[in-house]
């Protein structure tokens, strides 16, 4: 250290005025209704910077990743949300997540509106971004891309409202495994050498129901008065542990038994680096060793949570965090929740069918939905029908966007409102289109997918949303700007579908050749001469004698011999 | 094709076709059937081999051990299901939520058209019970099924334990990737299609059902279960379906590759597999299975829970478990093991399964015939159709081509009354087919106030009195067509042409018929091909007549019935088979109103307006 302390000096000497930048992590423990453990990560990295700045290059990064950093500057990204998940979030069961992710990979991202080829910068940005994270991102094309007009709008700072600077695109057959998460750790301030990201071990996060990792950047204020711009990285990584599999039975976890590993020391750049256990549900029946005498409340998601927090900055916390015990009892069900489905049989056609869930048991909301269906099925739109307790319930805004063959997919999004403690289904018919033969996938009987349908909602509060912005609440709480108390901001995902096409035997062609082949040559000809052909019945010709003799006669001038 | 643009040649081979054409058509009906008895001799067919390499090089190791903790919870659901008086649904959700899966019911009810004295309901009302596991990191795109009927009586006790038990193992492995639902379905069959039909949302049948709660994407294959002892001598794999339709024979080589690989003695049409097949028992053993494969096929219902699958292209077949005299006896344990395999491979799929045939016949577990080697035996039955109507053809046309007889040629320019003649006996079979569709079912109320008969029984004699009184139409038409035309020379042009239409419309039917249910097709061709290629109205009526009858749709479906019964060797008198004909009759009517079976509509509407049209042309003067 010695050695390099001049050289860090020259350094702070060299840029004066060097942005501030402060990281966070957290860990929050959930235990769940079914039984399982829901654990979830977050780490936020806050670097007072703006990489949009015209005529200022940003060339020093300290805690901010330098390769996601030049991401942004280069492709004049003003938002970028990017989440890669393994399994289904099973909202029934589990609740919602802090932050919502559908199967398979997700990725949107708003430019700045000085950019003027969107679909160009998307295209590169597509490309850089599957090698950062070692992923099939670059399968995004304009055939699977929407830009939603509604659904999705920005996260962070600034209003922006022309949907033309917005990409969506999903791939729901992405598989996440750990050469993803390498990369992903790679991306912290300290790796997975240090602080709570030494719990990531791949072995045991793969080892569970759900998997699902994201970054979110977008643009913040600095303080309350939002005099100036701070970009914010955040990194979450969201896992469920099966304690029905992996603990034969026994409702008893530990940090050890669920991730092999004990936490041993905050990350030393941290800022704040806490611990937090859900123990809302039944205070007293919870046994957590060690205890700790710190607690705090949160509102997250309409309902007021109490947890025992774990500051790992401070050196008591490391006595032994070894094993917690537990039991529970019912928890909140989901207000809002939505499932999807493919109805009917056959290759023809079929029917589309969304349920979308209100639980509340007295007030009404309008949910947003959007579709984004493949060309490949070809929506009937005219038989799209929204009923809610078995009557016609109309959205109030439709915005429809047909796709076209091999260019671009349905985009379907409506406002609906959703009556109270009801079941709302929307439905629509498609018919299955027939690709051409080097359309198909390796695997085409293993079906083509159909991303998940976005439900996003402000769900009503049960308790008052704190709508004052402070730093030093959870992060797990502060993801979504809450704009009134009233009322909290949902995103459900429904399951993407798994839809098989008409698919040709493709050991057949060679037998298919052969035949039509023959059946063209054999039948085809003959018949084609058969029609054309003019027959006429021959005459056998006369004998020479004959001939001759009428030879004669012409000369003669004498009617001739038949 | 010079053969054709030639008009001498072309005349050669016509006359060659029409002089030998009786003997052309005699070989070729010997050579169907001897061609289709020659598919069980073991060197004509293929052994069978796995097509699916998902499932094929990967062996997996079975470590299920719970079979009896199975048995155990066999006698505690039998004596819930004793104390609830059917199926314990309470029990069964709080057995399946305690094993950790996903829990959900759904209540249906459905009216039959009449009454089933077979099983002896009417007003069905019932609840699947299904739990849902599932898979770990998976997205709820694709699903297994394992059903179990929760049956009356004693009986699958064990099936719905041992799936339980199953259900507990699965759920603590970690190596699932598609969810897996266990199903328990009340009142078999119907209990099934509520369930199919609320997971898919149709409506095909008009059953009443509630809709599903939790669905997990599409399914790709599903198994069916049925024990009802606590040791069994050998499993019974059933592959036939709703509609004669099969699963992928790479399901049928999966339980075989694992019945072998654990030992366990395995059946199909419950018949063990002889290695003799040089020996005349040996191909007599093999000839019997098929035959009975051919003959379950053709009837068209589904011979277990898995066949209503097969509509929503989804591969099932149901595994039977059969307890005789053997002193070789195999655990519940085993069974499971064998169950954990073949839902691990399916677990393997990367997709559906299509590898392998669709189309087969099997003479033995080990042995298939596919449908390239089974086709041409209807194909030499369906040939004489075509060679009858090219004769008659050429026939038709030759004395217009004829110049000496002026008169043929003035006498058949008004054509357009001629074709409505034909056109008559056409309409009315086939009003008396819709008659025989229609009104079975439809009168049971009047028929039952004036007659004292049940409703089933007044439906199947409905049924019957309809298809006797359609015999005696061919006689008003005739009677019609005389005054229209006399002349002798234009009923025999009238005749020929009728026969014509005929035979194309048969021929046209039967290959229908065969390429989607071959043995539905052969056995129709075998006895309707013979009568309807050499029936002229120029025979002893009586005589004929009377093979006629005896050849008749009604009868083939009498004689299947004995057949059946002598292959399963439980032979029945005259008497019970005549029970048993009229219970088949109902059984198919029911087929079709429960679960959409298509033979009694393809009978009624079809096969047998065109069967009555030849019946026409016996009594043509």
């Amino acid at each position: 250290l010695d050695s390099r302390l001049p050289l860090v000096i020259f350094l702070h000497a060299l840029t004066p005025a060097a942005a501030r930048d402060e990281f966070q992590e957290e860990l929050v423990i959930r235990p769940l209704h079914s039984g399982d453990i829901y654990a979830s990560f977050q780490f936020r990295t806050l670097w007072d910077t703006d990489f949009l700045q015209e005529g200022q290059k940003v060339s020093h990064y300290r805690l901010f990743p330098k390769s996601l950093g030049q991401v942004l500057s280069k492709f004049s990204v003003r938002e970028l949300h990017i989440s890669f998940s393994q399994g289904f979030w099973r909202t029934m069961q589990w609740g919602q997540p802090f932050i919502p992710s559908p199967p398979g990979a997700e990725l949107w991202v708003w430019f700045h509106d000085t950019v003027s080829d969107v679909d160009g910068n998307w295209k590169e940005l597509t490309n850089v971004l599957s090698g950062i994270f070692c992923a099939s991102l670059n399968f995004i094309d304009l055939t699977n891309t929407v830009q939603p007009s509604a659904s999705f709008k920005p996260l962070g700072l600034g209003n922006a409202t022309d949907h033309r600077f917005l990409r969506y695109a999903t791939l729901p057959r992405e598989i996440v495994c750990t050469e993803n998460l390498t990369p992903w750790k790679k991306l912290l301030p300290c790796g997975s050498k240090a602080g709570l990201a030494v719990l990531m071990k791949s072995e045991k996060l793969f080892h569970s129901s759900f998997h699902s990792q994201a970054v979110h950047i977008r643009p913040i204020c600095q303080d309350e008065q939002c005099s100036s711009k701070a970009w914010e990285l955040r990194q979450t990584l969201n896992v469920v542990f099966d304690l029905h599999t992996s603990g034969q039975g026994k409702k008893e976890w530990s940090l050890f038994k669920m991730f092999s590993r004990t936490l041993t020391e905050a990350c030393p750049l941290a800022s704040s680096s806490k611990v937090y256990v859900d123990i809302t549900d039944n205070p007293e029946l919870f046994e957590l060793s060690p205890a700790t005498p710190l607690l705090g409340q949160a509102v997250v998601l309409g309902d007021r949570r109490t947890y025992s927090v774990y500051d790992l900055s401070r050196a008591e916390t490391f006595g032994q965090l070894r094993s917690f015990n537990l039991l529970l009892r019912d928890m909140l069900r989901p207000l809002l929740h939505a499932e999807r489905y493919v109805a009917g049989f056959g290759l023809q056609t079929g029917e589309i069918h969304t349920v979308i869930y209100n639980n509340h048991p007295y007030r009404a909301f309008p949910v947003l939905l959007m579709d984004s269906v493949p060309w490949y099925l070809q929506l009937y739109i005219h038989t799209l029908t929204v009923t809610s307790k078995s009557r016609d319930n109309k959205p109030s805004y439709i915005h429809y966007q047909p796709a076209k063959d091999r260019h671009r997919p349905h985009l379907l999004e409506m406002l609906i409102q959703l009556p109270p403690h009801s079941m709302t289904e929307v439905t629509v018919q498609f018919e299955r289109a027939l690709l051409k033969w080097t359309e198909y996938t390796p695997d085409p009987n293993h079906g083509f997918y159909v991303g998940s349908s976005v439900v996003s909602a402000l769900v009503p509060s049960m308790v008052a949303m704190r709508t004052n912005f402070t730093q030093d609440q959870p992060l797990f709480s502060s993801f979504v700007p809450v704009k009134e108390e009233s009322s909290y901001f949902v995103r459900v995902y429904t399951e993407p579908l798994l839809v098989n096409l008409p698919t040709p035997d493709f050991s057949m062609p060679y037998n298919v050749i052969c035949l039509t082949c023959t059946v063209v040559a054999v039948g085809y000809g003959s018949f084609y001469n058969l029609l054309t052909r003019t027959f006429q019945v021959d005459e056998p010709s006369p004998p020479l004698s004959k001939r001759l003799a009428n030879l004669i006669r012409r000369i003669r001038g004498v009617p001739l011999l038949t | 094709m010079g053969l054709l643009s030639d008009p001498s040649r072309r005349k050669v081979l016509t006359g060659l076709l029409t002089r030998l054409n009786t003997p052309i058509c005699i070989v070729c009906y010997l050579a169907g059937i001897v061609w289709f008895m020659g598919l069980a001799f073991e060197p004509f067919t293929l052994r069978t081999y796995m097509s699916e390499n998902a499932m094929g090089s990967t062996m997996v190791e079975e470590r299920f051990s719970s079979g009896e903790r199975a048995l155990s919870l066999a006698k505690e659901f039998d004596a819930h299901k004793r104390k609830a008086g059917g199926m314990p649904v309470e029990w069964l959700v709080k057995a399946m939520q305690s094993r950790g899966l996903e829990v959900f019911t759904q209540s249906f009810s459905r009216k039959l058209p009449f009454p089933d004295e077979n099983k002896e309901r009417y007003m069905v009302r019932g609840t699947n019970v299904y739990g849902i596991l599932r898979a770990p990191r998976a997205p709820r795109t694709e699903a297994l099924v394992i059903t179990a009927p929760c049956s009356p009586g004693n009986t699958n006790n064990q099936a719905v334990a041992l799936l339980l038990a199953l259900a507990q193992y699965f759920r603590n492995q970690i190596y699932w990737a598609k969810d897996i639902i266990f199903l328990v379905n009340e009142h078999d069959l119907i209990g099934t299609q509520a369930w199919l039909e609320g997971y898919h949302h149709t409506n095909i049948t008009g059953m009443e059902y509630s809709p599903l709660q939790g669905r997990a994407g599409s399914i790709q294959a599903a198994l069916s279960l049925e024990l009802s002892s606590d040791v069994i001598t050998s499993l019974d794999l059933v592959l036939e379906g709703l509609n004669g339709q099969l699963p992928n024979l790479d399901l049928a080589n999966l339980f075989y590759a694992f019945c072998q690989k654990l030992g366990v003695l395995c059946t199909i049409q419950g018949k063990l597999q002889r290695n003799d097949w040089d020996t005349a028992e040996g191909y007599t053993h093999a000839a019997q299975t098929m035959m009975l494969m051919v003959l379950k096929q053709a009837c068209g219902r589904s011979w277990g829970d898995h066949g209503l699958f097969l509509r929503y292209h989804i591969e099932a077949a149901s595994v039977r478990g059969i307890n005789s005299f053997r002193h070789y006896k195999t655990d519940a344990t085993t069974i499971g093991r064998l169950l954990e395999g073949m839902v691990r491979k399916l677990n393997n799929l990367l997709e559906r399964l299509h590898q392998s045939y669709f189309f087969y016949l099997l003479p033995s577990l080990s042995r298939f015939v596919s449908i390239g080697y089974y086709m041409p035996a209807f194909g030499l039955l369906a040939v004489i159709l075509l060679l009858r109507a090219l004769d008659l053809w050429v026939h038709l046309g030759a004395p217009a081509l004829a110049p000496s007889c002026h008169c043929f040629s003035v006498s058949l320019q008004p054509s357009s009354p001629g074709v409505l003649t034909v056109l008559t006996p056409v309409v009315i079979s086939h009003l008396t087919g819709v008659a025989l569709y229609l009104l079975p079912v439809h009168l049971q109320e009047m028929a039952v106030e004036h007659f004292p008969v049940s409703e089933t029984e007044a439906v199947v004699l409905t049924a019957i009195a309809i298809y006797t009184a359609g015999l005696a139409l061919p006689h008003n038409t005739q009677r019609y067509t005389h005054r229209l035309i006399l002349m002798q020379f234009i009923l025999r042009y009238m005749f020929t042409l009728l026969k014509l239409t005929a035979l194309l419309y048969l021929a046209v039917l039967l290959g229908c018929t065969a390429l989607i249910n071959f043995s539905l097709g052969f056995i129709l061709a075998v006895t309707l091909v013979p009568i309807t290629a050499s029936i002229t109205p120029h025979m002893p009526k009586a005589l004929y007549a009377l093979v006629m009858v005896l050849l008749s749709p009604a009868f083939t479906i009498l004689y299947c019935v004995f057949i059946y019964q002598e292959l399963i060797e439980a032979p029945v008198s005259v008497s019970e088979g005549w029970m048993l004909f009229l219970s088949v009759i109902s059984q198919g009517i029911l087929d079709h109103a429960l679960y959409g079976s298509l033979v009694y509509p393809l009978l009624a509407l079809f096969i047998y307006p065109c069967w009555l049209m030849f019946w026409n042309i016996l009594f043509w003067n």
